[in-house]
């Protein structure tokens, strides 16, 4: 009887006696591994097949049909279950927690993008910030290399960029995979936003390599088209520049608004202990996280709303940023063709179980049957850590006979994106043109260079606008032109330019604003810089129009001697009291102080436009009109200076 | 087809009746009868009194002019010792608000803010008189970091042990003085919630209101937009004046700002003049201080309001007071 039962199928359940539900949904719950453990010959059996086995011998030999479980064994690599070399697995977690370190590092030199004093200071200490904040974008080639061809100098600390091409040149995309903190948010991102909705098969297929992934050298050779013509504009999509962009501008001072506003409400319970409470922690995070007064910074909801767009790409492509957008992983993927380090594979071996696709970062083909994609991968060395079969292999000059180095791009296309990148400079620049129809709103930080020059080097990192003390520079919309967005922007309403400050400049990775000195920029034994000249509105100035004392403009000019001066006139002022009907309003006589600009001592820092009291418009504000750094937006013949440098 | 049970009905009423209600609750608690919320808050203006009430003869010195030495810490000393000592205004245990002008960015060599040295032993003598605690703050005009870190006051205080508090946005709340031009206006926490509160202010020349000193430094307790106030200066420093009463007034005159007051910036508008003057009577100090800058007490509009609402006595000849 026994012997004419059919041999027991594994994967079907066992044949004759009809086997319990959960024993047949246990199997056909499996078939892929089933599948994957079918093409390993050398495997040693299985521990679901060997249960199954087991209970199979056990119903032919007449015993109850009760499945036995198998029995839990330590977690075990599929397929022949061959494991990583250990030190990948030690450089993957090496790997993790550099990504991690280098997130964190990126995060506190963000939030250290601030002034905050300290009790150790001299008073006639300068104030500098006492670390490299800007170092991530110092290291960054692609803005080495933008500025570079744009002004044909490698501006002082971008020379550390070398650093991060030496690595990539040696290791390949390594930047990517293990430093980049933008890429690690992303990489985080692209972990936990997919849910349950891309697993398993579906992650395979998209983690394969696509067309589309050429779309970032595209880019990247537009704004170096764009640079050779002299534009930095890369920097809207650089990832550094994006990053220090959307979490500075935008996320920390979001996140600051709640922390203040839930403190409060917490505080409006009037009990002593959560006042103090709430106190101690906002005087925490004011010194460490954020500042002690609010961000606010102009048009700032654009910039967020990209950083959550392609933050949110992750639920669909992991890593899209990454693999379709940023231009500096494809200008660390051109030159990751040179790189020493690589991938080696033994396609033999492979049994297509697409573990390392489910793994992959950089969408690189690592699976065995095509040839790798050097330029895109990110070195993260996930692919040889989940291989079961010993088919990738990481090594120092690997053989190049199953690698592309080279990026697959379209010769014509290429071409066509550099030459469509410098193009588009000059005709941006024709709508919008520097020297003359630039908007007279488009103030900018004192150190700045000539706004052509300015232009060669501003690649919108926002570190001025984030290590501002007074929130006065913002990112501009379209004032400065199209090219010009996100370039920074003083408006003095929201807060004025501290005459004794140069922190935009320190940061500042490219130039842009130079490294002026408080010397330099007060005017202390030469002349000032001036970033525009204030002008009244008298028609809407207190003393001017209304005869009403003021001078709070007066009060807080900070040159000396100072840039307003008051005339003293008495001038006749109707009283304002109710009259009875048919009676003449009094008139009386008020002294009041009439400010005016000396335009010669002006240096447009805006504190008077700051401070006016006239809320909605203020009485006197500033424009560009005599900006030191232009020798065409000059108001005074005195310092009209054509044929001098 | 059978009916609810009774069981069901009961529940289904009962559940539309909670919500119904839930519903007049919510109303009836959240009810806003219209126009404007703002209740009007009756009976007398608001004073924060810090001053000291031990009973002392007629004679004994009001205020105490130092000028016997070129060492501002000594200079504070002796004002500090004609009037009583410090112990006479410090009890133990004590929190004491320290207030100095850190308004603007400038050096001590400037004269606009206080002379960190003057404030510096201000705390160690509070300190020394028993206090627990002492806090040193102002709300600066110019960027609060750099003035307090240029000011050199932070420096110098935090090594006597002073709490050095910044001002941010969390620390004011909206407080009603009532007074003539002050109404309701943010104020600076940490200055009105201390035991006693020490007014330490530099004497300088003011280009609005002619002089800046004791009564004028209580703008730093202010945040808000304060510039508006300067369409009517002299009463609203009157009214600031009116509504802080401070333990003891302090003035750091080692060093005058004489012209482009209050925030200066040339070294050569200012003056050494090497006296700290330390009283109970704001306004009589400001008047004596006045004179240093070559002003008449009579030509400064908030003198004469101080003298005429009773805080202090202008003409301080007429003020018992010594010369140490």
């Amino acid at each position: 009887m026994n012997e004419e039962l059919p041999a027991p199928i594994p994967w079907l359940g066992n044949a004759g006696k009809v086997a319990p539900l959960d024993r047949v949904e246990a199997a056909a719950a499996t078939p892929q591994l089933i599948q994957i453990r079918k093409a390993a010959k050398s495997a040693p059996a299985p521990a679901l097949y060997a249960a199954t086995s087991a209970s199979a011998t056990m119903t032919n030999s007449g015993g109850p049909s009760a499945p036995t479980k198998p029995k839990p064994v330590a977690k075990k690599r599929p397929g022949s279950g061959i494991p990583a070399r250990k030190v990948i697995r030690i450089l993957v977690w090496v790997r993790r927690a550099a990504q991690v370190g280098f997130l964190g590092l990126f995060l506190y030199f963000l939030a250290s993008t601030a002034f905050r004093g300290t009790f150790a200071a001299t008073a006639g200490e300068p104030v500098r910030l006492p670390l490299p904040v800007e170092g991530f974008l110092l290291a960054d080639p692609f803005v080495g290399a933008m500025t570079l061809l744009s002004t044909h100098t490698i501006y002082r600390g971008l020379a550390w960029s070398l650093v991060v091409l030496a690595l990539t040149l040696v290791f390949g995309r390594v930047f990517c995979g293990w430093i980049c903190p933008f890429g690690t948010l992303h990489h985080f991102f692209s972990w936990i936003f997919p849910s349950r909705y891309l697993r398993g098969n579906k992650r395979v297929e998209t983690n394969r390599t696509h067309w589309w992934q050429a779309g970032k050298y595209y880019i990247m050779w537009g704004f170096i088209g764009a640079a050779v013509v002299g534009s930095s504009i890369g920097g809207l999509l650089d990832p550094i520049c994006v990053a220090v962009r959307t979490i500075g501008l935008g996320v920390i001072p979001a996140l600051q608004y709640f922390g203040v506003r839930s403190a409060a409400v917490v505080a409006s319970s009037n009990v002593r202990t959560l006042q103090n409470a709430t106190d101690t922690a906002q005087d925490f995070l004011a010194r460490t996280v954020w500042t002690a007064n609010q961000g606010y910074f102009h048009q700032t909801w654009l910039i967020v709303f990209f950083l959550v767009g392609v933050l949110f790409m992750n639920r669909f492509i992991p890593r899209f940023w990454c693999r379709a957008l940023c231009p500096l992983g494809a200008f660390l993927g051109v030159f990751s063709r040179f790189s020493l380090f690589g991938m080696e594979k033994d396609h033999a071996k492979c049994t297509d179980c697409n573990l390392c696709l489910v793994n992959c970062q950089g969408a690189d083909n690592p699976q065995g049957g095509v040839k790798h994609r050097q330029d895109e991968c990110h070195m993260c060395l996930n692919c040889e850590n989940a291989c079961p079969e010993d088919v990738i292999k990481f090594r120092f000059l690997p053989k190049r006979t199953s690698t592309i180095s080279k990026p697959d791009l379209q010769r014509r296309t290429l071409v066509a994106a550099t030459a469509a990148g410098a193009v588009c400079i000059p005709g941006l620049r024709i709508a919008n043109w520097p020297d003359k129809a630039y908007s007279e709103k488009v103030i900018r930080p004192p150190g700045a260079v000539e706004e052509r020059a300015f232009l060669e080097r501003c690649i919108r990192c926002a570190e001025c606008m984030k290590v501002c003390p007074n929130n006065a520079l913002h990112p501009a919309f379209f004032e400065a032109g199209i090219e010009g967005l996100w370039t920074p922007i003083l408006i003095p309403r929201i807060g004025y330019c501290e005459f004794s400050c140069v922190l935009c400049g320190q940061v500042c990775p490219t130039g842009a604003i130079q490294k002026i000195t408080e010397k330099q920029k007060m005017g202390i034994g030469q002349k000032p810089i001036s970033v525009g000249t204030a002008m009244y509105d008298q028609g809407r100035c207190l003393p001017w129009a209304m005869a009403t004392p003021c001078i709070v403009c007066e009060e807080f000019c900070p040159t000396s001697p100072k840039a307003i001066w008051p005339e003293a006139v008495e001038v006749p002022k109707r009283d304002s009291k109710y009259q009875k009907e048919g009676e003449q309003a009094a008139m009386l006589t008020v002294k009041v102080q009439r400010p005016h600009v000396d335009p010669g001592l002006c240096v447009g820092c805006g504190a008077c436009e700051k401070v006016c009291p006239i809320v909605d418009k203020p009485a006197v504000y500033v424009t560009n009109a005599g900006e030191t750094r232009s020798k065409t937006n000059v108001i005074l013949l005195e310092n009209t200076a054509y044929g001098q440098s | 087809m059978s009916d609810s049970s009774r069981r069901e009905a009961l529940k289904r009423i009962g559940l539309a009746g909670a919500a119904l209600g839930g519903a007049v609750v919510t109303a009836k608690l959240a009810y806003d009868p219209g126009g404007f919320g703002l209740a009007e808050a009756a009976g007398k203006r608001e004073v924060r009194d810090f001053r000291i009430h031990a009973p002392g003869s007629a004679a004994d010195p009001v205020f105490a002019i130092a000028k016997s030495t070129t060492d501002p810490a000594e200079l504070v000393r002796r004002a500090v010792a004609a009037l009583g000592g410090m112990k006479r205004f410090v009890s133990r245990g004590d929190v004491v608000a320290v207030k100095p002008n850190i308004g603007w960015d400038r050096m001590p060599v400037h004269a606009a803010n206080t002379n960190p040295l003057v404030v510096a032993e201000v705390v160690k003598l509070a300190f020394d008189a028993g206090a627990k605690e002492v806090i040193v703050t102002d709300a600066s005009c110019n960027e609060a970091n750099r003035c307090f870190q240029r000011s050199g006051i932070w420096r110098a205080t935090y090594a006597v042990g002073a709490n050095v508090i910044l001002p941010s946005a969390h620390r004011f709340r909206d407080m009603r003085m009532k007074g003539e031009v002050l109404d309701q206006w943010p104020v600076y926490l940490p200055l009105v919630n201390a035991d006693k509160v020490i007014n330490v202010p530099i004497a300088k020349h003011h280009n609005l209101s002619k002089f800046t000193c004791g009564m004028k430094n209580w703008y730093g307790i202010l945040g808000g937009r304060r510039n508006r106030l300067h369409q009517n200066i002299d009463v609203s420093i009157a009214d600031l004046a009116t509504f802080m009463r401070p333990t003891l007034t302090i003035v750091d005159a080692t060093r005058v700002l004489l012209r482009n007051g209050p925030q200066g910036g040339n070294i050569d508008d200012a003056k050494d003049m090497h006296q700290v003057i330390a009283g109970l009577d704001q306004v009589a100090v400001d008047a004596y201080s006045c004179t240093l800058i070559g002003e008449s007490p009579a030509n400064v509009r908030y003198l004469k309001l101080g003298h005429e609402r009773g805080i202090g006595n202008m003409f301080w000849q007429q003020v018992p007071h010594v010369e140490v």
